[in-house]
Protein backbone atom coordinates (compact mmCIF):
# COMPACT_ATOMS: atom_id res chain seq x y z
CA UNK A 1 0.00 0.00 0.00
CA UNK A 2 1.56 3.33 -0.94
CA UNK A 3 2.20 5.63 1.98
CA UNK A 4 2.45 2.87 4.56
CA UNK A 5 5.53 1.16 3.22
CA UNK A 6 8.02 0.19 5.92
CA UNK A 7 11.41 -0.68 4.47
CA UNK A 8 11.84 -3.72 6.70
CA UNK A 9 14.88 -4.91 4.74
CA UNK A 10 16.67 -1.82 5.94
CA UNK A 11 15.98 -2.39 9.62
CA UNK A 12 19.03 -4.67 9.98
CA UNK A 13 21.11 -2.06 8.17
CA UNK A 14 19.95 0.57 10.63
CA UNK A 15 20.77 -1.73 13.56
CA UNK A 16 24.24 -2.31 12.10
CA UNK A 17 24.77 1.43 11.77
CA UNK A 18 23.69 2.04 15.38
CA UNK A 19 25.88 -0.75 16.75
CA UNK A 20 28.84 0.38 14.64
CA UNK A 21 28.52 3.92 15.98
CA UNK A 22 28.15 2.60 19.54
CA UNK A 23 31.30 0.55 19.07
CA UNK A 24 33.34 3.52 17.91
CA UNK A 25 32.02 5.90 20.59
CA UNK A 26 32.29 3.21 23.26
CA UNK A 27 35.89 2.43 22.40
CA UNK A 28 36.79 6.12 22.61
CA UNK A 29 35.00 6.57 25.94
CA UNK A 30 36.65 3.44 27.37
CA UNK A 31 40.02 4.75 26.25
CA UNK A 32 39.21 8.09 27.90
CA UNK A 33 38.79 6.33 31.26
CA UNK A 34 42.00 4.30 30.97
CA UNK A 35 44.60 6.59 29.54
CA UNK A 36 46.74 9.24 31.20
CA UNK A 37 46.27 12.91 30.39
CA UNK A 38 49.22 15.24 30.93
CA UNK A 39 49.03 17.98 28.33
CA UNK A 40 51.38 20.93 28.03
CA UNK A 41 51.67 23.62 25.41
CA UNK A 42 54.36 22.06 23.22
CA UNK A 43 52.57 18.75 23.14
CA UNK A 44 49.32 20.37 22.09
CA UNK A 45 50.78 22.39 19.25
CA UNK A 46 50.28 21.00 15.77
CA UNK A 47 53.04 19.04 14.13
CA UNK A 48 55.24 20.76 11.61
CA UNK A 49 58.48 18.79 11.60
CA UNK A 50 59.48 20.18 14.98
CA UNK A 51 59.30 23.84 13.98
CA UNK A 52 56.88 26.33 15.40
CA UNK A 53 53.91 26.23 12.97
CA UNK A 54 53.99 28.98 10.38
CA UNK A 55 50.94 30.61 8.82
CA UNK A 56 47.40 29.46 8.46
CA UNK A 57 47.11 25.68 7.88
CA UNK A 58 43.87 25.88 5.90
CA UNK A 59 45.63 27.43 2.95
CA UNK A 60 44.43 27.63 -0.62
CA UNK A 61 44.76 24.45 -2.58
CA UNK A 62 44.85 23.64 -6.24
CA UNK A 63 41.65 24.36 -8.18
CA UNK A 64 42.12 21.07 -10.05
CA UNK A 65 40.79 19.24 -7.00
CA UNK A 66 37.43 20.98 -7.62
CA UNK A 67 37.52 19.91 -11.27
CA UNK A 68 38.14 16.32 -10.15
CA UNK A 69 35.19 16.66 -7.80
CA UNK A 70 32.89 17.86 -10.58
CA UNK A 71 34.04 15.16 -12.99
CA UNK A 72 33.41 12.61 -10.26
CA UNK A 73 29.76 13.65 -10.05
CA UNK A 74 29.31 13.28 -13.83
CA UNK A 75 30.94 9.89 -14.06
CA UNK A 76 29.36 8.56 -10.90
CA UNK A 77 25.95 9.41 -12.34
CA UNK A 78 26.99 7.53 -15.46
CA UNK A 79 27.86 4.48 -13.34
CA UNK A 80 24.56 4.75 -11.50
CA UNK A 81 22.69 4.82 -14.84
CA UNK A 82 24.63 1.77 -15.98
CA UNK A 83 23.47 -0.38 -13.05
CA UNK A 84 19.72 -0.56 -13.72
CA UNK A 85 20.48 -0.92 -17.43
CA UNK A 86 22.80 -3.85 -16.71
CA UNK A 87 20.25 -5.51 -14.43
CA UNK A 88 17.34 -5.08 -16.84
CA UNK A 89 19.45 -5.92 -19.88
CA UNK A 90 17.46 -9.01 -20.87
CA UNK A 91 14.11 -7.17 -20.89
CA UNK A 92 14.73 -3.84 -22.56
CA UNK A 93 15.36 -4.98 -26.12
CA UNK A 94 17.26 -3.23 -28.87
CA UNK A 95 16.00 0.26 -28.05
CA UNK A 96 17.31 0.02 -24.49
CA UNK A 97 20.58 -1.39 -25.72
CA UNK A 98 21.25 1.38 -28.23
CA UNK A 99 20.05 4.12 -25.85
CA UNK A 100 22.84 3.24 -23.44
CA UNK A 101 25.44 3.01 -26.21
CA UNK A 102 24.30 6.45 -27.40
CA UNK A 103 24.48 7.80 -23.83
CA UNK A 104 28.02 6.43 -23.45
CA UNK A 105 28.95 8.07 -26.76
CA UNK A 106 27.74 11.45 -25.45
CA UNK A 107 29.76 10.96 -22.26
CA UNK A 108 32.74 10.00 -24.42
CA UNK A 109 32.61 13.34 -26.25
CA UNK A 110 32.66 15.19 -22.93
CA UNK A 111 35.43 12.97 -21.66
CA UNK A 112 37.63 13.62 -24.70
CA UNK A 113 36.96 17.36 -24.33
CA UNK A 114 38.04 17.23 -20.67
CA UNK A 115 41.16 15.33 -21.63
CA UNK A 116 42.03 17.81 -24.41
CA UNK A 117 41.44 20.77 -22.05
CA UNK A 118 43.83 19.19 -19.57
CA UNK A 119 41.25 18.69 -16.82
CA UNK A 120 42.58 15.21 -16.17
CA UNK A 121 46.16 16.32 -15.52
CA UNK B 1 6.39 -8.26 20.05
CA UNK B 2 7.37 -10.08 16.90
CA UNK B 3 9.26 -7.01 15.82
CA UNK B 4 11.16 -6.99 19.12
CA UNK B 5 12.22 -10.61 18.63
CA UNK B 6 13.42 -9.80 15.11
CA UNK B 7 15.35 -6.82 16.43
CA UNK B 8 16.91 -8.86 19.24
CA UNK B 9 17.97 -11.58 16.80
CA UNK B 10 19.44 -9.04 14.42
CA UNK B 11 21.32 -7.31 17.23
CA UNK B 12 22.86 -10.64 18.27
CA UNK B 13 23.78 -11.50 14.70
CA UNK B 14 25.31 -8.08 14.09
CA UNK B 15 27.26 -8.30 17.34
CA UNK B 16 28.55 -11.74 16.34
CA UNK B 17 29.58 -10.49 12.89
CA UNK B 18 31.34 -7.48 14.43
CA UNK B 19 33.13 -9.64 16.98
CA UNK B 20 34.34 -12.15 14.41
CA UNK B 21 35.36 -9.39 12.01
CA UNK B 22 37.35 -7.57 14.70
CA UNK B 23 39.13 -10.80 15.55
CA UNK B 24 39.96 -11.30 11.88
CA UNK B 25 41.16 -7.70 11.63
CA UNK B 26 43.40 -8.17 14.68
CA UNK B 27 45.00 -11.20 13.09
CA UNK B 28 45.21 -9.54 9.68
CA UNK B 29 47.76 -7.16 11.21
CA UNK B 30 49.68 -10.14 12.58
CA UNK B 31 49.39 -11.95 9.22
CA UNK B 32 50.63 -8.85 7.40
CA UNK B 33 53.65 -8.42 9.66
CA UNK B 34 54.54 -12.10 9.36
CA UNK B 35 54.17 -12.16 5.57
CA UNK B 36 56.12 -8.96 5.00
CA UNK B 37 58.72 -10.03 7.55
CA UNK B 38 59.30 -13.31 5.75
CA UNK B 39 59.44 -11.58 2.37
CA UNK B 40 62.11 -9.26 3.70
CA UNK B 41 64.12 -12.07 5.29
CA UNK B 42 62.91 -11.31 8.85
CA UNK B 43 60.67 -13.43 11.06
CA UNK B 44 58.07 -10.85 12.15
CA UNK B 45 56.62 -10.66 15.69
CA UNK B 46 57.65 -13.58 17.96
CA UNK B 47 57.88 -12.18 21.50
CA UNK B 48 54.30 -11.91 22.78
CA UNK B 49 52.74 -15.33 23.33
CA UNK B 50 53.47 -18.47 21.35
CA UNK B 51 55.11 -17.39 18.06
CA UNK B 52 53.89 -13.87 18.67
CA UNK B 53 50.23 -14.89 18.47
CA UNK B 54 49.20 -12.47 21.22
CA UNK B 55 50.82 -9.50 19.47
CA UNK B 56 47.52 -8.01 18.18
CA UNK B 57 46.11 -7.92 21.72
CA UNK B 58 49.29 -6.35 23.06
CA UNK B 59 48.95 -3.66 20.40
CA UNK B 60 45.31 -3.09 21.28
CA UNK B 61 46.02 -2.72 25.00
CA UNK B 62 48.90 -0.40 24.23
CA UNK B 63 46.79 1.91 22.08
CA UNK B 64 44.02 1.95 24.71
CA UNK B 65 46.45 3.14 27.40
CA UNK B 66 48.27 5.67 25.23
CA UNK B 67 47.72 9.32 25.94
CA UNK B 68 45.40 10.79 23.36
CA UNK B 69 46.56 14.25 22.33
CA UNK B 70 44.05 16.71 20.92
CA UNK B 71 45.92 19.67 19.45
CA UNK B 72 44.94 22.98 21.03
CA UNK B 73 44.13 24.41 17.60
CA UNK B 74 41.88 21.53 16.58
CA UNK B 75 38.11 21.65 16.33
CA UNK B 76 37.37 19.28 19.21
CA UNK B 77 33.89 18.13 18.16
CA UNK B 78 34.86 17.33 14.60
CA UNK B 79 38.14 15.84 15.78
CA UNK B 80 36.14 13.42 17.92
CA UNK B 81 33.57 12.79 15.21
CA UNK B 82 35.94 11.94 12.32
CA UNK B 83 37.07 8.47 13.46
CA UNK B 84 33.50 7.66 14.50
CA UNK B 85 32.21 8.50 11.00
CA UNK B 86 34.89 6.42 9.33
CA UNK B 87 34.50 3.37 11.58
CA UNK B 88 30.69 3.44 11.64
CA UNK B 89 30.36 3.72 7.86
CA UNK B 90 32.90 0.98 7.20
CA UNK B 91 31.31 -1.34 9.74
CA UNK B 92 27.84 -0.69 8.32
CA UNK B 93 28.91 -1.96 4.91
CA UNK B 94 29.52 -5.35 6.57
CA UNK B 95 25.73 -5.61 6.77
CA UNK B 96 25.24 -6.55 3.11
CA UNK B 97 28.05 -9.09 2.67
CA UNK B 98 26.77 -12.66 2.39
CA UNK B 99 29.36 -14.81 4.18
CA UNK B 100 27.48 -17.94 3.05
CA UNK B 101 24.23 -18.58 1.19
CA UNK B 102 21.75 -15.94 2.47
CA UNK B 103 24.23 -15.17 5.26
CA UNK B 104 24.08 -11.39 4.95
CA UNK B 105 22.72 -9.34 7.85
CA UNK B 106 20.51 -7.56 5.32
CA UNK B 107 20.05 -9.19 1.93
CA UNK B 108 19.45 -5.93 0.06
CA UNK B 109 18.79 -6.06 -3.65
CA UNK B 110 21.13 -3.09 -4.06
CA UNK B 111 23.96 -4.67 -2.05
CA UNK B 112 26.90 -3.41 -4.06
CA UNK B 113 25.50 0.11 -4.37
CA UNK B 114 25.14 0.18 -0.59
CA UNK B 115 28.82 -0.67 -0.13
CA UNK B 116 29.76 2.14 -2.52
CA UNK B 117 27.53 4.56 -0.64
CA UNK B 118 29.19 3.67 2.65
CA UNK B 119 32.66 3.97 1.09
CA UNK B 120 31.71 7.49 -0.02
CA UNK B 121 30.54 8.34 3.50
CA UNK B 122 33.93 7.29 4.85
CA UNK B 123 35.47 9.98 2.63
CA UNK B 124 33.59 12.56 4.72
CA UNK B 125 35.32 11.15 7.78
CA UNK B 126 38.71 11.61 6.11
CA UNK B 127 37.93 15.19 5.07
CA UNK B 128 36.61 16.03 8.53
CA UNK B 129 39.74 14.51 10.08
CA UNK B 130 42.01 16.60 7.88
CA UNK B 131 40.03 19.79 8.41
CA UNK B 132 39.57 19.52 12.16
CA UNK B 133 43.23 18.74 12.86
CA UNK B 134 44.14 22.24 11.68
CA UNK B 135 47.51 21.07 10.44
CA UNK B 136 48.96 21.50 6.96
CA UNK B 137 49.93 17.87 6.58
CA UNK B 138 46.52 16.65 7.66
CA UNK B 139 44.73 19.10 5.40
CA UNK B 140 46.64 18.24 2.25
CA UNK B 141 46.59 14.56 3.12
CA UNK B 142 42.83 14.59 3.41
CA UNK B 143 42.31 16.48 0.14
CA UNK B 144 44.57 14.10 -1.71
CA UNK B 145 42.93 11.13 -0.12
CA UNK B 146 39.44 12.32 -1.05
CA UNK B 147 40.49 13.00 -4.66
CA UNK B 148 42.05 9.56 -4.89
CA UNK B 149 39.11 7.68 -3.41
CA UNK B 150 36.47 9.39 -5.55
CA UNK B 151 38.54 8.96 -8.74
CA UNK B 152 38.98 5.25 -8.29
CA UNK B 153 35.43 4.74 -7.15
CA UNK B 154 34.29 5.53 -10.69
CA UNK B 155 36.55 2.97 -12.34
CA UNK B 156 35.51 0.48 -9.71
CA UNK B 157 31.80 1.13 -10.17
CA UNK B 158 31.93 0.95 -13.96
CA UNK B 159 34.02 -2.22 -14.00
CA UNK B 160 31.50 -3.88 -11.70
CA UNK B 161 28.69 -3.07 -14.13
CA UNK B 162 30.13 -5.84 -16.33
CA UNK B 163 29.44 -8.31 -13.53
CA UNK B 164 25.89 -6.97 -13.17
CA UNK B 165 25.36 -7.43 -16.89
CA UNK B 166 26.47 -11.06 -16.66
CA UNK B 167 24.51 -11.79 -13.48
CA UNK B 168 21.45 -9.68 -14.24
CA UNK B 169 21.33 -8.52 -10.62
CA UNK B 170 22.97 -6.16 -8.12
CA UNK B 171 22.20 -8.47 -5.20
CA UNK B 172 25.42 -10.07 -3.96
CA UNK B 173 23.71 -13.36 -3.22
CA UNK B 174 22.33 -13.61 -6.78
CA UNK B 175 25.70 -12.65 -8.26
CA UNK B 176 27.35 -15.57 -6.46
CA UNK B 177 24.67 -18.00 -7.60
CA UNK B 178 24.94 -16.76 -11.20
CA UNK B 179 28.61 -17.71 -11.29
CA UNK B 180 28.20 -21.43 -10.67
CA UNK B 181 27.89 -22.35 -14.34
CA UNK B 182 30.52 -19.89 -15.57
CA UNK B 183 33.95 -21.11 -16.74
CA UNK B 184 35.84 -22.17 -13.57
CA UNK B 185 32.80 -21.06 -11.58
CA UNK B 186 33.90 -17.41 -11.51
CA UNK B 187 33.29 -14.21 -13.47
CA UNK B 188 37.02 -13.48 -13.29
CA UNK B 189 37.52 -15.55 -16.45
CA UNK B 190 35.12 -13.81 -18.85
CA UNK B 191 35.31 -10.49 -17.02
CA UNK B 192 39.10 -10.56 -16.74
CA UNK B 193 39.41 -6.91 -17.84
CA UNK B 194 36.87 -5.74 -15.29
CA UNK B 195 38.53 -7.93 -12.69
CA UNK B 196 41.96 -6.36 -13.22
CA UNK B 197 40.49 -2.83 -13.16
CA UNK B 198 38.58 -3.66 -9.98
CA UNK B 199 41.65 -5.09 -8.24
CA UNK B 200 43.76 -2.03 -9.05
CA UNK B 201 40.96 0.27 -7.86
CA UNK B 202 40.58 -1.77 -4.69
CA UNK B 203 44.19 -1.00 -3.80
CA UNK B 204 43.56 2.71 -4.36
CA UNK B 205 40.23 2.71 -2.48
CA UNK B 206 41.78 1.18 0.63
CA UNK B 207 44.88 3.42 0.42
CA UNK B 208 47.24 0.47 0.14
CA UNK B 209 50.65 0.39 -1.50
CA UNK B 210 51.34 1.22 -4.34
CA UNK B 211 48.60 3.83 -3.91
CA UNK B 212 49.11 4.73 -0.24
CA UNK B 213 49.74 8.40 -1.02
CA UNK B 214 47.42 9.77 1.67
CA UNK B 215 49.81 8.25 4.17
CA UNK B 216 52.98 8.91 2.17
CA UNK B 217 55.23 9.39 5.18
CA UNK B 218 58.11 10.77 3.11
CA UNK B 219 56.07 13.78 1.98
CA UNK B 220 53.04 14.22 4.20
CA UNK B 221 54.15 12.68 7.53
CA UNK B 222 51.01 10.58 8.04
CA UNK B 223 48.52 12.47 5.89
CA UNK B 224 45.17 13.06 7.53
CA UNK B 225 46.29 10.95 10.49
CA UNK B 226 49.18 13.23 11.47
CA UNK B 227 47.53 14.73 14.55
CA UNK B 228 45.79 11.57 15.68
CA UNK B 229 47.23 9.46 18.48
CA UNK B 230 46.21 6.74 20.89
CA UNK B 231 42.94 4.97 20.34
CA UNK B 232 41.61 7.48 17.81
CA UNK B 233 44.50 6.53 15.57
CA UNK B 234 43.75 2.87 16.24
CA UNK B 235 40.16 3.41 15.05
CA UNK B 236 41.34 4.77 11.69
CA UNK B 237 43.69 1.84 11.43
CA UNK B 238 40.86 -0.55 12.23
CA UNK B 239 38.64 1.05 9.60
CA UNK B 240 41.38 0.66 6.99
CA UNK B 241 41.69 -3.05 7.71
CA UNK B 242 37.94 -3.63 7.74
CA UNK B 243 37.67 -1.90 4.37
CA UNK B 244 40.46 -4.14 3.08
CA UNK B 245 38.36 -7.12 4.16
CA UNK B 246 35.30 -5.63 2.50
CA UNK B 247 37.15 -5.14 -0.79
CA UNK B 248 38.55 -8.68 -0.56
CA UNK B 249 35.03 -9.95 0.14
CA UNK B 250 33.61 -8.00 -2.82
CA UNK B 251 36.26 -9.49 -5.10
CA UNK B 252 35.59 -12.98 -3.76
CA UNK B 253 31.83 -12.53 -4.21
CA UNK B 254 31.69 -10.73 -7.55
CA UNK B 255 34.62 -12.28 -9.40
CA UNK B 256 35.80 -15.44 -7.66
CA UNK B 257 32.53 -17.26 -7.05
CA UNK B 258 32.06 -16.34 -3.37
CA UNK B 259 30.95 -19.13 -1.05
CA UNK B 260 29.64 -21.30 -3.91
CA UNK B 261 31.56 -24.07 -5.62
CA UNK B 262 31.61 -24.25 -9.42
CA UNK B 263 28.90 -26.47 -10.89
CA UNK B 264 31.35 -28.94 -12.40
CA UNK B 265 33.14 -29.48 -9.08
CA UNK B 266 29.97 -30.28 -7.12
CA UNK B 267 28.83 -32.64 -9.87
CA UNK B 268 32.15 -34.50 -9.84
CA UNK B 269 32.59 -34.49 -6.05
CA UNK B 270 29.12 -34.16 -4.50
CA UNK B 271 30.39 -34.62 -0.91
CA UNK B 272 32.02 -31.17 -1.11
CA UNK B 273 28.49 -29.70 -0.93
CA UNK B 274 28.54 -30.62 2.77
CA UNK B 275 31.41 -28.23 3.50
CA UNK B 276 30.01 -24.91 4.82
CA UNK B 277 30.24 -22.20 2.18
CA UNK B 278 31.91 -19.78 4.57
CA UNK B 279 35.08 -21.89 4.35
CA UNK B 280 35.39 -21.36 0.59
CA UNK B 281 34.57 -17.71 1.10
CA UNK B 282 37.29 -17.26 3.72
CA UNK B 283 39.88 -19.09 1.60
CA UNK B 284 39.22 -16.65 -1.25
CA UNK B 285 39.21 -13.61 1.05
CA UNK B 286 42.51 -14.61 2.65
CA UNK B 287 44.08 -15.37 -0.71
CA UNK B 288 43.32 -11.79 -1.65
CA UNK B 289 44.54 -10.44 1.71
CA UNK B 290 47.82 -12.25 1.09
CA UNK B 291 47.95 -10.57 -2.31
CA UNK B 292 47.54 -7.16 -0.62
CA UNK B 293 50.57 -7.85 1.57
CA UNK B 294 52.59 -9.35 -1.25
CA UNK B 295 52.08 -6.22 -3.35
CA UNK B 296 52.96 -4.03 -0.39
CA UNK B 297 56.27 -5.86 0.05
CA UNK B 298 57.03 -5.69 -3.67
CA UNK B 299 56.01 -2.39 -5.27
CA UNK B 300 57.17 1.18 -4.64
CA UNK B 301 54.72 4.07 -4.37
CA UNK B 302 53.33 6.05 -7.29
CA UNK B 303 53.48 9.81 -7.56
CA UNK B 304 50.20 11.65 -7.12
CA UNK B 305 49.90 12.82 -10.74
CA UNK B 306 50.71 9.29 -11.94
CA UNK B 307 48.00 7.98 -9.65
CA UNK B 308 45.37 10.34 -11.04
CA UNK B 309 46.50 9.62 -14.61
CA UNK B 310 46.13 5.87 -14.12
CA UNK B 311 42.66 6.30 -12.71
CA UNK B 312 41.27 8.80 -15.22
CA UNK B 313 43.14 8.01 -18.42
CA UNK B 314 43.50 4.25 -18.28
CA UNK B 315 41.13 2.56 -15.86
CA UNK B 316 37.95 4.53 -16.69
CA UNK B 317 38.19 4.18 -20.51
CA UNK B 318 39.18 0.53 -20.20
CA UNK B 319 36.24 -0.25 -17.94
CA UNK B 320 33.77 1.57 -20.24
CA UNK B 321 35.08 -0.35 -23.26
CA UNK B 322 34.76 -3.53 -21.24
CA UNK B 323 31.09 -2.75 -20.57
CA UNK B 324 30.35 -2.05 -24.23
CA UNK B 325 32.04 -5.25 -25.40
CA UNK B 326 30.31 -7.29 -22.70
CA UNK B 327 26.96 -5.82 -23.74
CA UNK B 328 27.53 -6.55 -27.44
CA UNK B 329 28.63 -10.11 -26.72
CA UNK B 330 25.72 -10.70 -24.39
CA UNK B 331 23.21 -9.25 -26.87
CA UNK B 332 24.31 -11.13 -29.97
CA UNK B 333 26.54 -14.05 -29.06
CA UNK B 334 25.07 -15.55 -25.89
Amino acid sequence: MPGSYIPSEYLPVFITLVLGTCFAVGALVLGELLRPRRPYAEKLSIYESGNIPVGEPRTRFDVRFYVIGMLFVVFDVEAVFLYPWAVAFGNIGLLGFWSMIFFLAIILVGYLYDWKKGALE
Amino acid sequence: MELLVTIAKTVLYVAAVFGVTLLHVAYATYFERKVIGRMQGRIGPVEVGFRGLLQPFADMVKSLFKEDIIPAAADRTLFFLAPVIVVASVMTSLAVIPFFNNGAIANLNVGVLFIFAMASLAVYGIIVAGWSSNSKYSFFGSIRSAAQVISYEIAMGISLAGVFLMAGSVNLNDIVLAQREQPLGMFAVLQIVGFVVFVISAFAETNRTPFDLPEAETELVAGYLTEYSGFRYALFFLAEYISMYIMAALIALCYLGGWALPGFVTRALPFLEQVPGIIWFLIKVYAFMFFYFWVRATLPRYRFDQLMAIGWKILIPVSVVNIVITAFVKRWLM
